[in-house]
């Protein structure tokens, strides 16, 4: 089986050197025979994918096999494994993620040359930027990261397990979302650049690229929102998201993913920001490769990066060659990309969206920078200073409460200009139940003046419900339109309304989605943790929570061995719950995990981590966490993640003809307004 | 302050009473030291355990790591013993260096650290001002005046109506 991968990995790196070099001679000599030159490229590219898959799945059976003959299956796992975790075990490494990359990346290139017939030259043109990425990471994988690596010797009679951190659920799916986003971002690229190498008139790529970049950004998201969950409940530290380097380095194509969706509307609306676009989606692409890099190279140091190799060369090789082949093609045709209008006044929904670009792109800056700044400080001082939690916090939140506050504002801004009396008009009812709102909170108990985290989160919710407001006033708007014009009651004409504009009601509800996330936020500011020695009978308070402990147990698996608190939890006097902490020993790998018992309400998470005995007395130590608001983040997460599933459907056009059959006077208006409809 | 006719305040002296008790009150609370727990709780998650973990000294939670519990017993014990924030930071870098604090002190070039990523923020939103005022001068003089009322109530129907 490894000698199969090998030379499965060997044929679909010469079909990919193939499709580049057909594909680029057919582009450059156009005719006949370059025609045939350009299908047997595209043919190429399919190729690759069959070959590609069938080295993943030879490293797959060689997991299940258990044959440890091959070094990567030997460090990443062991007989007793579970088959899922065998299955991830393609992933779980530095060689076999490399290849899990290369196979998404033809998964990608194999649906966009399936698809060859929407634009074949376009898409002839992006298949060619597919084929040289296909091709670097072909590269990776056969020389650099070889996943089929033997061991010397005879084969060992069992491997070092995976990762027991890895061993969760989540993290079947998490990697393989993320890289769906990461690699993704590979398609949106290739087309922009292939737009531009070839001047492609009119902005019918961008409605393609829109799509693409609209389900890798989804993907992002779930992959990120599954990281977060992952790192809450397996890491055992009480928080989602640590801000550490390979956490960031996610984040950042993230953010100028977000940007570009948010800009693409004025290029396609008003023509505007055609070369902000193009270098939003080539910055985003980098970003999608730096992140590699920092997570492989071993440039920054992080609680679950790779290990370090000399891949990192590579990488930056990579980086270098796709950057000055942006700028090559950016300044050659750079007439190409003049916008069509220019903004008119500082008050108006296109300024709002360039504000809003620039707050995605201050933000993924600051990001990059807090993440890099230990190298920088260690290449000027010396010394490589500490960048965590507090600085990020400091940085990142006044920058997303604005980011927040541009969000309510940008639905209620005209296009071109906004007059002060509609200004007011429309931001009266938001701000107003914003200010209402924060008095309530600080009547209720809150002290935004005690403590800077306080205000942060006050200014949070009053920032959530003045753009839960806006949301909420835009689809009732709607919805009281097409009730007066079909007499449907309010709650059938607000989805027939999403179903009319997908994009733009889509566009809103992910908005919603979002206040939900930084409600959740907000309750960071008001976490608590403990940490007790808790032996038989005894009793710990955590805010309205009274835990027992009534035992400790011990229990065998074949895979680990597994410690566990049972402890009963009373609120106010009155039983809730028993729940069971547990600590677990892996016997291949010789590591701990935790899992924690987590105890989840709309209101608060009652999160327990068994931490072990105390050396000293061997007592055992529990620590509890008392996390306000914390399925609030992952509501707000399901709802973004709906309302990008809602923006991809296409609109219901037929029932719109039908309504405007009834209403001609409006169709003509709404016609000529066309361009409001984001 | 000047009581009027009878002993009894005027409306302003009262309204100026109280919120002098007002000030006097939110000082104290402002003013008043924090408990030591809560000053546990701040200072612990200021600094990182320096077993190389990458998590906050309050987070770590490595079973048996040699260094959490003993640096949240010595930060413990600097609390008891009445060392001030300053003090207690200063021990930690001391003994454990500089990467001990979770974030870069503003300090030397530290500070860079803190002031760029604002920095860049006011340039970038400065640099779209001007941008925008810029074009907004350059714009075609036969732009439609949008803030007529016609056109306003027309841009607000159609507002209303784009849906349909």
């Amino acid at each position: 089986m490894p000698q199969f991968g090998s030379f499965a990995l060997l044929l679909a790196l010469a079909f990919g050197v193939y499709a580049l070099g057909a594909g680029i001679f057919a582009l450059l000599r156009p005719g006949l025979a370059a025609d045939r030159l350009g299908e047997s490229a595209r043919r190429a590219g399919i190729a690759v994918f069959v070959a590609v898959t069938a080295a993943a799945v030879a490293l797959v059976v060689a997991a299940f096999q258990d044959d440890f003959s091959v070094a990567y299956i030997f460090h990443h796992s062991n007989r007793d494994l579970p088959l899922p975790y065998k299955f991830s075990a393609l992933w779980s490494g530095q060689e076999g993620s490399l290849l899990f990359w290369a196979w998404l990346l033809s998964a990608y290139g194999f649906v966009l040359r399936l698809r060859h017939k929407v634009d074949p030259r376009l898409v002839a043109h992006a298949a060619v930027v597919l084929s040289a990425v296909q091709v670097f990471f072909l590269m990776l994988v056969n020389f650099a990261a070889h996943p089929f690596s033997m061991m010397a010797g005879p084969a060992p009679a069992d491997g070092n397990g995976l990762n027991p951190l890895l061993q969760y659920p989540e993290m079947v799916i998490h990697p393989p979302m993320l890289y769906l986003g990461y690699v993704g971002m590979t398609v949106p690229f290739a087309f922009a650049l292939g737009a531009l190498i070839m001047k492609y008139p009119g902005e019918k790529w961008i409605h393609i690229t829109r799509r693409w970049t609209m389900v890798t950004w989804m993907f992002l998201t779930v992959g990120i929102f599954l990281g977060g969950h992952w790192a809450y409940s397996v890491l055992g530290w009480g928080g989602y998201w640590g801000w550490d380097p390979v956490e960031n380095a996610s984040l950042l194509p993230w953010l100028t993913g977000t940007a570009f969706l948010h800009s693409v509307i004025m290029q396609e609306k008003r023509g505007m920001l055609k070369m902000w676009n193009m270098w939003l989606i080539f910055a985003t692409f980098l970003l999608c490769i730096f992140g590699t890099f920092l997570t492989r190279s071993g440039v920054v140091s992080s609680v679950h990066a790779f290990a370090q190799s000399s891949i990192g060369t590579w990488f930056v090789a990579f980086l270098a060659l796709t950057l000055v082949s942006c700028v090559f093609f950016f300044i050659k045709n750079y007439s190409y990309l003049k916008s069509e209008n220019r903004l008119e006044s500082l008050i108006s929904r296109e300024s709002s969206f360039l504000f809003n670009n620039l707050l995605f792109l201050v933000a993924c800056f600051a990001v990059l920078w807090g993440t890099l700044f230990p190298v920088l400080s260690e290449w000027v001082q010396g010394t490589k200073a500490t960048v965590g939690a507090p600085f990020f916090n400091r940085v990142m939140i006044p920058i997303g409460l604005l980011l927040l506050f541009l969000t309510g504002v940008g639905p209620l801004l005209a296009w071109r200009k906004t007059s002060l009396e509609s200004l007011k008009r429309n931001f009266t009812i938001p701000a107003v139940a914003a200010g209402v709102i924060a008095v309530a909170l600080m009547i209720g108990g809150m002290r935004p003046w005690q403590d800077i985290s306080y205000f942060y989160a006050l200014m949070a919710v009053a920032l959530a419900v003045f753009v839960a407001v806006t949301v909420g006033s835009e689809f009732l708007r709607g919805a009281r339109v097409i009730r007066s014009h079909t007499g449907m009651n309010l709650a059938a004409a607000m989805v027939q309304l999403t179903r009319r504009n997908t994009r733009r009601y889509g566009g809103y509800i992910v908005h919603f989605g979002v206040v939900v996330l930084f409600i959740g936020f907000a309750g960071y500011a008001f976490n608590q943790d403990k940490e007790q020695e808790l032996g038989l009978g005894d009793k710990m308070d955590i805010g309205r929570y009274t835990l027992v402990s009534r035992s400790y147990t011990r229990d065998f698996q074949p895979n680990y061995e597994s410690d566990y608190a049972i402890l009963d939890v009373y609120r106010n006097g009155t039983f809730l719950q028993t729940m069971y902490p547990e600590r677990r020993f892996y016997t291949a790998s010789q590591q701990d995990a935790t899992m924690v018992a987590n105890r989840s309400t709309w209101r608060e998470d009652l999160y327990l981590v068994y931490a072990g005995r105390n050396p000293d007395t061997d007592r055992p130590i529990i620590r509890a966490h008392l996390n306000p608001l914390v399925v609030w983040v992952w509501a707000g997460v399901y709802i973004v993640v709906f309302g990008t599933l809602v923006a991809l459907v296409p609109n219901l056009q037929v029932a719109a003809a039908k309504v405007r059959a009834t209403a001609p006077e409006l169709a003509a208006v709404a016609a000529g307004s066309r361009e409001g409809g984001d | 302050m000047k009581p009027v006719v009878g002993g009894r305040w005027s409306v302003s002296c009262r309204l100026k009473r109280s919120a002098q008790v007002m000030v006097v009150c939110m000082a104290a609370i402002l003013l008043m030291g924090a408990g030591d727990d809560a000053r546990f709780n701040k200072l612990g998650h200021k600094m990182m355990c320096a077993c190389g973990c990458r998590q906050i000294l309050l987070e770590c939670n490595h079973v048996g790591c040699s260094y959490s519990d003993r640096m949240r017993d010595e930060l413990s014990t600097a609390l008891t013993r009445g060392d001030s924030d300053d003090l207690v930071v200063q021990a930690f870098v001391q003994k454990y260096g500089p990467t001990v604090l979770a974030a870069p002190p503003a300090t030397g070039f530290n500070l860079v650290a803190w002031v760029m990523p604002f920095a860049v923020l006011f340039s970038a939103l400065g640099f779209a001002v001007l941008v925008v005022l810029r074009w907004k001068q350059r714009a075609p003089a036969a732009a439609p005046d949008s803030t007529s009322p016609e056109l306003e109530a027309m841009r607000l129907r159609a507002r209303r109506e784009t849906e349909l």
